[in-house]
């Protein structure tokens, strides 16, 4: 039954090392993408304001495959964009990242938010007591202590960004659901067999990321 | 609006603010401009690739809105049936014996742990092998089916979340009365709880349209976003006014949504009915638990009062 995995035909770890690839860039992006846009939700200039929250609500409110699939036929089939060219596999690696960045920070954003949230009051009015700037209250007192409140939540986005890596499918990124396709159609005998491989690569793949940082959240949450 | 983050800007500080939203707009317009023209040099602007969408009643009749009937339906069945299967799983969950508690846990972890287009494209293959199913309907099955076991197990964390929101006195209450477990469930906690729930599954039908689209893109169901094909074929190579149109529509449908579950929240905590208690669905995508359910006192930039996100700590997908 399980006979696909040694006849050397599938690239099945190469195809869930794409997956990791595609996850690890994208949550770095997503991190920065998604501060700068907390970041801007609360400064103190009313256009920027303006920008995070349209910017946020527009885009959480689109599906992922939308903005990836725009992402391959507008950017780059219409447009030529191919973000330093290669073959059309590198090419949707790089896109369906973009895609990915664009869509996951905004719920990063929306997260550190309600992490600002619960900061006491008491920590900004001191900082600016101290005659602390916008930005120093937010990158020297504020921000730090809302990131280590948010760790739960954070470790939460990344696993739906893990599993969110499979619409990259979509436009040949040849990460796992993209491998996953052309072998439930080719092993259909094996049917069961496949799935399951893949669904125990991605409840591997998940599982770790909600422990380890489940604990590294309890770790670093500040008492109160 | 005013923020402990910052002091109110006195002349120094108004002056500053409007350099950085001259310096702003100026970025914003260099981006917009470069798009623009982008789009321009590609032919994209012109006026045919966009016209079709006001004056042409047939890409509405003939595509779109047969779509969005289809990501309607499709979304429709799945939260219908999702419903009362996830209602099960959450209230087994909290049963008082291993023996339930410990495979329905399971199942539940497991479908939450997966992709849901594993689970399409699994549900597909299956229909076409062991089901006697038209291929005609077969993605809006295999969609279905998909989208329904990956949200009864999340339903199945939102009702519990919402049963565990209530307050202890309920359930006690409910016992020195000398009610059943049964009857306690029955008449006390889970009518409460489904109120508590409401913003939480209004929220979660954000994330099961927006799901809808992956069937559009992988398995050929005739959804909103698959139209854009057809209609790039037959008003000529309109990509870019094609899914404009569409993502336009997807967030409408969503705001909607959105709106309404934020509503409902207000309505709910404002009531003077009730615990107050309310489950809000994390940030509205297949990440229950998102929000960080903020309950002590901290930064006013989101309202705070006894919030419990569906998936909090003990929910998250780790078992």
């Amino acid at each position: 039954m399980f006979d696909f995995l040694d006849s050397g035909q599938y690239d099945l770890l190469g195809a869930f090392w794409v997956t990791v690839q595609l996850t690890l860039y994208s949550a770095i992006g997503s991190l920065i993408w998604g501060t700068l846009l907390a970041g801007m939700r609360v400064s103190p200039v009313p256009l920027m304001r303006v920008f995070g929250t349209a910017y946020v609500n527009l885009v959480r409110n689109t599906p992922l495959t939308v903005i990836i699939l725009a992402c391959s036929l507008g950017l780059n089939q219409t447009l030529g964009i191919t973000l330093g060219g290669g073959d059309f596999k590198d090419i949707g690696f790089r896109l369906a990242v973009l895609g990915l960045v664009a869509y996951t920070g905004t719920f990063v954003c929306e997260a550190l938010r309600s992490g600002i949230n619960t900061v006491p009051v008491g920590q900004a009015e001191a900082a600016r007591a101290l005659g602390l700037s916008f930005t120093q209250v937010l990158t020297l007192v504020v921000l730090p202590q809302a990131f280590r409140s948010v760790v739960a939540p954070l470790a939460n986005v990344l696993i739906a960004l893990t599993k969110n890596t499979t619409v990259a499918a979509a436009i040949s990124a040849a990460e796992a659901a993209y491998l996953m396709k052309s072998m439930i159609e080719n092993e259909s005998d094996a049917l069961l067999a496949v799935f399951a491989v893949f669904a125990l690569g991605f409840v591997l793949l998940t599982l770790p990321t909600g422990l380890l940082l489940g604990w590294v959240s309890k770790r670093v949450a500040v008492k109160r | 609006m005013t923020s402990v983050l910052y002091d109110t800007p006195g002349p120094r500080a108004k002056r500053r603010n409007v350099l950085y939203t001259a310096l702003f707009v100026v970025a914003l317009a260099v981006i917009v401009w470069w798009v623009l023209g982008a789009l321009d040099e590609k032919g994209q602007l012109a006026g045919e690739k966009w016209s079709p969408f006001v004056t042409d009643a047939q890409v509405w009749t003939t595509y779109l809105l047969p779509g969005l009937g289809d990501t309607l339906t499709a979304a429709a069945l799945s939260i219908v049936i999702a419903l009362p299967l996830g209602a099960l799983l959450g209230i087994g969950r909290l049963s008082d014996h291993r023996w339930v508690t410990v495979p329905v846990g399971a199942v539940v972890e497991f479908f939450r742990a997966i992709p849901v287009l594993l689970l399409m494209m699994f549900a597909n293959q299956a229909y076409v092998q062991f089901a006697d199913i038209e291929s005609e309907v077969r993605p809006l099955y295999a969609v279905v089916t998909g989208l329904v076991l990956y949200n009864a197990s999340v339903i199945a964390e939102i009702v519990r979340a919402g049963i565990l929101a209530l307050p202890n006195g309920q359930s006690d209450a409910a016992r020195a009365i000398g009610m059943r477990k049964g009857q306690t469930m029955a008449y006390v906690l889970l009518p409460q709880a489904v109120t508590a729930m409401l913003p939480a599954l209004v929220s979660q039908l954000v994330v099961i349209v927006k799901d809808t689209a992956l069937g559009g893109a992988m398995l050929g169901f005739t959804e909103l976003l698959s139209q854009n094909r057809q209609i790039t074929a037959n008003y000529g190579a309109n990509t870019i006014a094609a899914f404009t149109v569409i993502a336009l529509i997807f967030i409408a449908l969503n705001f909607l949504l959105t709106s309404c579950a934020s509503w409902l929240e207000g309505r709910i905590r404002r009531g003077k009915r009730g615990t107050g208690a309310v489950v809000t669905g994390g940030l509205g995508d297949d990440l229950t638990g998102a929000g960080a359910g903020a309950t002590t006192g901290g930064l006013p930039t989101v309202p705070r009062q006894t919030t419990v996100s569906a998936g909090a700590d003990e929910t998250q997908p780790t078992a």
